[in-house]
């Protein structure tokens, strides 16, 4: 029987899983945890689809303006197009999955999300993650139940070997038993982002260690546009990582302000009267950033959500509130919070086609460990939207081709990398791929990772420093300023430049060349 | 402010468990369990109390903002997530971590929780048709869809054991989901299935109700779903 391996199970894990199991393909899913534990359920704010529910006569053709201009003319526009247009019934289907959107008498309602001038965003609360997660884990049990669907929870990717441009298998350690399998067969990577390089400093999860990504790099796999990370502007430190306040406080009508020469400064209000604090991130972090520096500007940037009503606080926003009290021990509804920039998204990834096939032949990839939908700065709510069509995609290119399963028990000796040397990656990456950049501060971190290779160092943390690198070389190379990519001493936006920056790990050393963002050379 | 924190260990080859203790010193007043073991853990070369070289401490954790149920252990005594446990709430410095125990022990504070995702398929847990979510249930498949299945309200239940008939409240809020959303003839067979594993064995002790780390309304889920199952039956005997 056709059998296809997905690794990850979160949102686009799940989406491949179901897409799959609808067209009668049987699918290996492998996670390190349990679907409830993925990232994909941390996602708060909503997902985005035209369906124009709330009167605005908005359009599948404004939503997919709004996510080129947002990601600033770097992505396929054929992609785009893709899913733009099938997110309205992409939407409606998680509603009739048992999602529970915000809704009247069946009717969807839809949100303020930035740099969207329409409500565009479906939500439940700041759940929203959750409650689409909760819905589709209900759904794959159906499959699993069915025999479709085969879950390896609590096993994580190991190794993976490619020959002749084709994925040949891969090796997955079962962490309860600390015993390794093979799989051979195509296999759907939905690894989620690079969160492990930036460890304490994300909005995302531990499980995200970025090893797998790195192992796949090393491995032949093409990456593209690592330099774009998204600082989302609205994050606080609690223990160990940053919390998300989410962007729908802004959309629900929270404001940022800096006091200036002590007097409330709402700096993204004056400076963008058209969009105000539902600016693009990239443009309020930046902002933020750069206000906090200001002589005349003292302390730090608050979240002003005291005006916000109690009709909002009931059903719009009732989980945000409660988070913030227990990890803040201070009420939103009635003081501003502070808050500062926090790494969220990686717009880079996995370079793969509209299809979501990889260079390597039998391998796809889905969710945010992929390249594709984002640009230079992802939108808030397409992140979820990309994921499910992702996986929906990746797994219809999947099913195309024959793909038997054999599965044995192996021997495998892993690597493990270091808590030292990871923290010096972390730290030497922070310095190089802050939200503004430069040649000499780049230069220094590149030099840094080059010199700790020269190092006696475990096998994983040289394929961990290698893709560091990748990105560090990349926002390098990219002598201009674009979405989350600003460079002080390239301040501006270079049309030679709207180009994916491509990197490959071959022959020991990693290659580096810019492709047109439409082109599907070498895919 | 200077913890000792005591952790019930095992080895993945062996059945044992024994106690190790750590010190943690900290000056964050928000310091959680959790972070304990992710600073323990970062540690290049990991000692305990004694001095002694010490094996790096296994533990699940994944969104440490209480969203995803991966750290549910036992923290002095009470079935709670990691990253929800403030050390300087507990009044104490010294801190006893143990996995749960209603779980087998894969090693140290990691518990095989298969179990919990193996009832929801016994039950046949989906939904037989496309939903529909009325404005009255809203609110209702909202908060039954926030459950973690951490396991907690399981570790605390006196009628649960893992491999028994009955599933405990870990089962419910999925039930209450899925029911709340679909027409009464199509929930018949979840109904059925709620029947003998969840009514039939609670004890009503509702030892559940405080326990859950998203303080879902254990109470409510439960009054709900059973008033479903009461009018079907009625309706059922009408018939």
């Amino acid at each position: 029987m056709k059998t296809v391996n997905i690794i990850g199970a979160g949102l686009s894990g799940l989406s491949a899983a179901i897409t799959l199991a609808r067209s009668g393909v049987r699918c290996n899913l492998i996670s390190a945890q349990p679907s409830e534990r993925s990232q994909s359920v941390l996602a708060e704010g909503g997902i985005n689809a035209a369906l124009d529910t709330m009167g605005e006569n908005d359009t599948v053709q404004e939503h997919f303006n709004d996510t080129m201009k947002g990601g600033c003319f770097l992505e396929s526009e054929s992609a785009v197009r893709n899913l733009t247009d099938h997110a309205p019934d992409i939407v409606t289907v998680l509603f009739q999955l048992g999602v529970p959107f915000r809704s009247e008498n069946g009717r969807i309602l839809l949100r303020n999300f930035g740099g969207q001038k329409k409500k565009r965003t479906a939500f439940a609360k700041s759940s929203t993650g959750k409650m689409i997660m909760t819905a589709l884990i209900d759904e794959v049990r159906k499959y699993e139940a069915a025999g479709l669907v085969c879950r390896y929870p609590h096993h994580e990717l190991a190794d993976i070997t490619i020959a002749g441009g084709r994925l040949q298998q891969i090796i997955v350690r079962d962490t309860f038993r600390n015993e390794f399998l093979s799989f051979t067969g195509s296999t759907i990577v939905c690894t989620g982002g690079m969160n492990g390089f930036f460890e304490g400093m994300t909005t995302g999860t531990t499980q995200n260690t970025g090893n797998a990504a790195a192992l796949l790099f090393h491995a032949g796999v093409e990456f593209a546009n690592l330099e774009f990370i998204q600082y989302h502007p609205t994050t606080v430190g609690i223990s160990n990582k940053r919390m998300l306040i989410s962007e729908a406080a802004r959309g629900e009508g929270g404001r940022l302000y800096i006091m200036r020469n002590d007097q409330k400064w709402y700096f993204m209000e004056e400076k963008y009267p058209e969009l105000k604090n539902l600016m693009p991130r990239d443009v309020v972090s930046r902002e933020m950033f750069f206000v906090s520096r200001m002589p005349e500007c003292s302390g730090e940037v608050y979240l002003d959500m005291t005006g916000l009503s109690g009709e909002v606080w009931e059903h719009k926003l009732s989980d945000l509130r409660k988070e913030i009290i227990a990890y803040m021990h201070t009420d939103p509804a009635e003081e501003p919070v502070p808050v500062s920039p926090g790494i969220h998204f990686f717009m880079g990834g996995i370079r793969v086609s509209d299809r979501h096939e990889t260079n390597i032949n039998g391998l796809f990839a889905a969710g945010e460990c992929a390249c594709k939908y984002h640009g230079a700065n992802r939108l808030g709510g397409n992140s979820m939207l990309g994921a499910v069509y992702g996986g929906k995609a990746a797994a219809a290119a999947a099913m195309e081709q024959p793909s038997e399963c054999e599965i044995r028990e192996t021997a495998f000796r892993e690597s493990i990398s270091s808590p030292r040397i990871r923290s010096i990656l972390r730290e030497t990456l922070l310095g190089g791929l802050g939200i503004v950049r430069n040649a000499e501060e780049l230069q220094t971190a590149i030099d840094e990772l080059t010199g700790l290779c020269s190092q006696e160092i475990s096998e994983l943390d040289r394929m961990r420093i290698n893709l560091g690198l990748a990105a560090l070389q990349s926002a390098y190379a990219r002598k201009e300023s674009r979405g989350s990519h600003y460079r002080s001493d390239y301040p501006d936006k270079a049309d030679a430049f709207r180009k994916l920056t491509v990197v490959k790990y071959e022959n020991g050393a990693i290659q580096l060349r810019f492709v047109a963002a439409d082109s599907e050379e070498t895919i | 402010m200077k913890y000792t924190i005591k952790i019930l260990r095992k080895e993945r080859e062996q059945t044992g468990q024994y106690w190790q203790s750590f010190i943690y010193e900290t000056d964050n007043s928000a310091a959680t369990a959790a972070s304990a073991l992710s600073d323990l853990n970062d540690r290049e070369h990991l000692s305990d109390a004694d001095g002694k070289p010490a094996r790096r401490i296994e533990w699940e954790c994944s969104c440490l903002q209480k969203k995803c149920g991966a750290c549910a252990m036992i923290i002095d005594g009470i079935p709670r997530l990691a990253c929800d446990a403030v050390l300087a709430d507990m009044g104490k410095t010294q801190i006893t971590l143990e996995p749960l125990r209603k779980f087998p022990v894969v090693c140290d504070l990691i518990a095989d929780r298969s179990i919990l995702f193996e009832n929801l398929r016994t039950m046949q847990l989906w939904l037989a048709e496309n939903a529909v979510i009325t404005d009255k249930m809203q609110e209702l498949a909202y908060q039954s869809s926030e459950c973690l299945q951490c396991g907690c309200c399981l570790e605390i239940c006196p009628n649960f054991y893992a491999g028994g008939k009955f599933f405990g409240m870990a089962a419910v809020p999925v039930t209450t989901r899925l029911m709340s959303e679909m027409s009464p003839a199509a929930y018949r067979q979840i109904a059925r299935q709620y029947a003998k594993h969840v009514f039939a064995g609670c004890g009503k002790s509702l030892a559940c109700r405080n326990i859950c780390p998203k303080k879902i309304d254990t109470e409510n889920l439960l009054v709900n779903t059973n008033a479903k199952l009461w009018k079907l039956a009625v309706s059922c005997k009408m018939k």
